[in-house]
């Protein structure tokens, strides 16, 4: 193995490493929030007011974290719940994008300035996010 | 400073422990389906931090300072933000996996606001779109995913802004 491939190995094990403590803590965290809060409560914190919902869609998403299949699958149960379709994509979006959870990894890893302007930016792109696809998919 | 820093993770991962012993205490039941879900994601994200581990590698082996500048620094215009756009939407596994790789090419000079692009289209997965049609119809999917495509160029933009200011 020549030197250059050696350190460049090298260089990724330690990054990895010294990530580790951090990425199993925050598996831990996602594993004790999923298994507390139960999917059935999330339709009782919707007030059918488009705005408030859409603001309470974003919230709840950026507190959730998970696969993006279980926002789906809760978004879409919202839907037959009579949630309205824009706080169900502001909470989708939301999902991904806002990690209230990983914020403490991320933080680390990327700097804490970033990491909370980041967060704080995507809350408020998951509600325009919503509200422009909602308005274009409503004039289509 | 440096030492502090390398022991932040582990103090992060004590208080994750520290909430595990105070939820034993008030419900035990709660641990076991956390611990449920916690041993399914670790066989999941196990591939994936390999795949991360060898992503550094060849960035570090192949990629040198100048080329990652020239292609994701600040003066990388147009061609930046469409590497970011495509990498975020086809990586693979939880977002936070990817911090380690995205902190090793902050500190090579990558623009900030295309970091928050690649974080910002991870929302959007190809193998998971099926899933969403599914769920909110073909129509509502293209233009979902199209809306997130463009909004995440206008948030690393306003995240470089404030962050220039600062």
């Amino acid at each position: 193995m020549n030197t250059k491939l050696k350190q460049s190995v090298v260089k990724a094990g330690k990054g990895i490493w010294s990530s580790i403590p951090i990425l199993l803590g925050v598996i831990l965290l996602v594993s004790l929030i999923s298994a507390i809060i139960p999917t059935s409560a999330y339709s009782f914190l919707f007030k059918n007011n488009y705005l408030v919902d859409s603001f309470i869609g974003s919230s709840l998403g950026s507190v959730l974290a998970g696969n993006p299949i279980t926002s789906y699958i809760i978004g879409g149960e919202l839907l037959k719940q009579g949630v309205s379709l824009l706080a169900v994509t502001a909470f989708i979006v939301a999902w991904v994008t806002v990690g209230l959870v990983q914020l403490p990894a991320e933080s680390m890893l990327l700097g804490k300035k970033f990491a909370i302007i980041r967060n704080i930016t995507a809350f408020i792109f998951s509600i325009i996010v919503a509200v422009v696809t909602v308005v274009v998919a409503g004039l289509i | 400073m440096k030492k502090e820093k390398s022991y932040s993770g582990w103090y992060f991962l004590g208080g994750v422990f520290l909430a595990y012993i105070v939820t034993l205490f008030i419900d035990s039941k709660k641990i076991s389906s956390a611990l449920n879900f916690f041993s399914t994601t670790i066989v999941k994200v196990i591939p994936i931090i390999f795949l991360v581990f060898v992503l550094m590698a060849l960035t570090n082996y192949f990629v040198n300072h100048k080329t990652l500048v020239k292609y994701m620094g600040k003066k990388s215009g147009i061609k930046g933000w469409i590497i970011s756009i495509v990498a975020g939407i086809i990586s693979t596994g939880p977002i936070y996996m990817w911090y380690p790789l995205l902190s090793e090419l902050k500190k090579q000079g990558v623009r900030k606001g295309l970091i928050s692009a690649f974080l910002y289209n991870r929302a959007i997965k190809i193998p998971l779109l099926p899933m969403i049609i599914l769920y909110f119809g073909l129509v509502y999917t293209i233009i979902l995913t199209v809306v997130m495509m463009l909004l995440s160029v206008v948030q690393g933009l306003i995240i470089e802004k404030i962050l220039s200011k600062k």
